[in-house]
């Protein structure tokens, strides 16, 4: 245990170093971009008069040099205080932590959704390695990873809310409803369903593919057949003794798709209208709200960082033989 | 009642209103729409982006004026030939001097906390949220010096010079009223009643769930007996444009606002038996396209090099091709739609390349061997792909002519900085409100004052032209409204002769909305006016 409290006191130490890092990139790379929030800001309300906008600009600090905003950022995030979105007139930690859960929910169901179903799906086309469902699944995952996520996400719009109308459109919840809470979470779940599957479906394919691979090698190993020669039923060896030891490198999968995930939910939070924090980090690139989302990528490079570690100890729980190092 | 979106180019401004409303009288749903309206129901309005603040009195933004108007109310609203009708004024004069405008107000109007709606609400509003914190009210208000309240029930605006504009400027949209005695004495920016307004509206605010919907319920103390008829309006965020469409086709949305579901699929959507699209109701927020030239480039400071370019391009083609004929083609730099200035009496450029090559021949421009004459760059607005599409239609022109485009591509505040401060441009695309009045909203592309570093739709190609000045100038203080068309006739001449912009499409936006939803657009600001009138059929 020594060892494991070392080693994750010597992660932290790294992830603390690894913010400071991330946050001066970030800020560098923002700004970086031509036009602040003002020009946008004076373009939807059609403002014209210097002065006004020199206000507007002295008034959201933007004024300031940029190592004079940096520094002023970096005091105020050690004191947890990730600043005010001028833009939406609110504190950036109360807007992140507003869409926190819904982000959060989406990402869970999304990596649920394509582990359970890829290891389903993977498992089952090596048992019946090179045949026709073996085929079937191949073809099906990999026509799965190649469409874009706008192009699904527009496509189960299609089928599944407008010519089935079985589930709505857009949003979390069914607005102007009063629902006791099993109804509501029911509300929230018909809500949930497509952006989830959405969100899901290319990794569904990288789990597939992956855990086809894994559990072809393992099926081959001597341990199987010693299993089968003992005479255990199919079933049971595939699943405690196969899937078991299938399931390392899909979990290491799992921690570095929780970053990517990230990416993913810009684009399907927008599709559906999801309020979570893509959508919110998609508008406020548009309005060149850096405060917010410098808040936004901050929070999300933590969240990554956190299930690195998460993912590394759990790893180290289902295989002794990697030891912390 | 349903716009044709098949009708032949050309005539599709209010003239056709007639038309198609005895058309669609003919037809079931014609019935429908003189049917009695009917109490209840909730209409999901699909909302583009998240309002930062409820209260347009001060913020313009799109997303914050279409909910605002359903609770903070102007004192007029306009028919769509911009004739003003009563909201909180029920009465109106300018004196023949045009330096007082007096306003007959409402009488028994309650704000949402009960309190009453008086005069004084009014002054306020004018001199402390209008003429100081306004966008573009500073200008409209400017020459106001004061506002008298001799009873609770009379407004007179005060000026140091006519401002005939002041009039068209008073919509819930454009010049909100809102109530003095909760901003009084407060930071009026900083107000929390700008995100839960008190209005004198037909709707009342009711909850906002960020990042989901706004949603606003009847006013049972309205001013017009028995109106509003709907229960509830939801404002909920769809932000992605396909799915706006599938909601309405859906059912789940029942309005959507300025053409903002995708435009290729508009004709689709109008086909379906549930669903309506009409082009009315946007005369008070008339949108041109038009292409924007830098004075200070060499070649585009040639009046012949404009005229040639304008020979080049069929404003036809992009109306029709790129925005689907909701629109007309340009033929001036006012809308056809502000029909108490519009004019189509004024020089026309005969789309023909072979014109515009020998223009360009005569006027010493030789091709090099690649057959080109010089090189240009055009920025398109980043806002939709209409004019990204249009810029490509442009180069292929150009490209006809010897003059070889490279687009550059942007996102919307990189486009306003490239444009407006840094000047870094040759050529754009560009889409313009051009609001009720020339005043307001189009003598900033052309006062040579207004080459203002910064400033947003502003007169960035550097145009200087003392007869334009002259003529805008004359067009702010002109009271005779006969006088003010024929200077502003003058003015629509002049530019088009010299060609400071190059009008494309004078855009009509549309509204899709559920086919049940009724009589939700009667005024020139359509569906940003109250939607006190509009009400939902029984299925």
């Amino acid at each position: 245990l020594p060892a494991a409290a070392s080693f994750i006191l010597r992660r932290l130490v790294q992830m603390v170093f690894t913010t400071v890092v991330v946050i001066a990139v970030n800020f560098v790379l923002l700004h970086a971009a031509p036009g602040d929030m003002v020009d946008v800001l004076a373009m939807e309300s059609q403002v014209s008069d210097p002065a006004e906008l020199a206000r507007m600009r002295r008034e959201y600090g933007l004024d300031q040099s940029l190592p004079v905003q940096l520094l002023a950022y970096y005091s105020h995030v050690l004191r947890l205080d990730l600043g005010y979105s001028a833009r939406l007139r609110a504190p950036v930690t109360t807007l992140i932590l507003e869409r926190l859960p819904a982000t959060l929910l989406l990402m869970a169901s999304a990596v649920i959704v394509s582990f359970v179903v890829g290891a389903l799906l993977g498992a089952a086309a090596a048992r019946r390695h090179n045949s026709a469902t073996d085929m079937a699944i191949c073809l099906s995952a990999m026509l799965l990873y190649s469409t874009p996520s706008f192009l699904a996400g527009l496509l189960m719009i299609l089928v599944f809310a407008v010519w089935l109308r079985w589930l709505p459109v857009t949003g979390f919840s069914t607005p102007g409803l009063d629902l006791d809470l099993v109804p509501y979470l029911l509300d929230v779940a018909t809500h949930l369903a497509m952006p989830a599957v959405t969100l899901g479906l290319i990794f569904l394919a990288v789990y597939t593919r992956l855990m086809r691979a894994t559990m072809l090698e393992i099926l081959g190993l001597d341990y199987i057949r010693t299993a089968r020669a003992k005479g255990i039923g199919a079933r049971r060896v595939l699943f405690r003794h196969a899937v078991r030891n299938a399931m390392p490198p899909m979990v290491v999968m799992c921690g570095l798709q929780v970053s990517s995930l990230f990416g993913g939910t810009v684009v399907v939070e927008t599709i559906y209208g999801w309020p979570g924090m893509g959508l919110l980090a998609y508008n406020a690139v548009f309005q060149r709200d850096f405060t917010l989302l410098l808040g936004l990528l901050l929070v999300s490079s933590i969240i990554v960082m956190v299930v690195g570690l998460v993912v590394d100890l759990l790893l180290m729980r289902l295989d002794p033989r990697v030891l912390p190092g | 009642m349903r716009s044709r979106i098949a009708r032949p180019m050309g005539r599709r401004t209010f003239n056709a209103l007639a038309g198609s409303t005895v058309l669609a009288g003919a037809g079931a749903r014609g019935a429908l729409a003189q049917a009695k309206p009917v109490k209840g129901g909730t209409i999901t309005v699909a909302q583009l982006v998240e309002a930062s603040i409820l209260s347009s009195a001060f913020d313009t933004a799109t997303q914050v004026q279409v909910i605002s108007s359903k609770m903070i109310e102007g004192l007029i609203s306009y028919e769509h030939d911009f004739k003003p009708i009563p909201r909180l004024a029920t009465a109106w004069t300018v004196s023949p001097d045009g330096l007082r405008i007096s306003f007959t107000l409402r009488q028994g109007v309650q704000w949402h906390d009960g309190k009453p709606f008086t005069s004084k609400d009014v002054a306020f509003s004018v001199l402390e949220v209008w003429k100081k914190l306004h966008g573009r009210g500073r200008l409209t208000y400017a020459n106001v010096t004061a506002v008298e309240t001799p009873d609770p029930h009379t407004a007179i605006l005060v000026l140091s010079k006519p401002s005939p504009y002041i009039m068209n400027a008073l919509a819930a949209m454009e010049s909100g009223v809102l109530p003095a005695h909760i901003y009084e004495g407060t930071d009026i920016r900083a107000n929390p009643a700008n995100l839960a307004p008190v209005g004198t509206g037909p709707f009342k605010f009711k909850s906002w769930a960020r990042g989901q919907n706004v949603v606003l319920e009847r006013n049972p103390n309205y001013w017009d007996p028995g109106k509003p008829y709907l229960d509830q309006i939801i404002f909920q965020l769809i932000p992605d444009a396909g799915a706006r469409g599938a909601a309405i086709e859906a059912g789940r949305a029942d309005l959507s606002y300025q053409s903002s579901v995708p435009l290729s699929d508009a004709k689709r959507l109008d086909a379906l038996p549930n669903v309506e699209v009409t082009d009315k109701g946007y005369a008070y927020q008339s949108t041109q396209m038009m292409m924007e030239f830098n004075f200070d480039n060499r070649y585009l400071k040639d009046l012949k090099v404009r005229q040639a370019i304008a020979h080049a391009i069929d404003p036809a083609f992009p109306t029709s091709v790129v925005w689907f004929d909701y629109g007309l083609p340009a033929t001036g730099p006012i809308h056809q739609n502000l029909v108490k200035f519009y004019t189509a009496d004024v020089p026309k450029y005969e789309p023909n390349v072979a014109t515009a090559n020998k223009m360009l021949d005569q006027a010493g421009y030789k091709r090099g061997a690649d057959g080109v004459r010089f090189r240009l760059n055009i920025d398109p607005l980043a806002f939709g792909d209409t004019y990204l599409r249009t810029a490509e239609y442009i180069k292929q022109q150009l490209g006809d002519i010897g003059i070889a485009l490279a687009i550059r591509n942007q996102d919307f505040a990189a486009y306003v900085r490239r444009v407006y401060t840094d000047y870094d441009f040759d050529l754009t695309v560009v889409g313009v409100t051009q609001s009720a009045d020339p005043t307001i909203g189009i003598q900033r592309f052309y006062l040579s004052t207004n080459y203002v570093k910064g400033a947003p739709f502003s007169n960035a190609g550097h145009y200087n032209n003392p007869e334009v000045d002259r003529l805008l100038i004359a067009g702010q203080s002109e009271m005779d409204p006969a006088k003010r068309k024929a200077i502003f006739a003058d003015f629509q001449r002049v530019a088009m002769g010299d060609l400071p912009v190059l009008p494309l499409t004078s855009i009509n936006q549309i509204t899709v909305t559920n086919a049940r939803l009724k009589d939700h657009t009667l005024t020139a600001d359509g569906v940003f006016d109250s939607l006190a009138s509009a009400w939902l059929s029984p299925k």
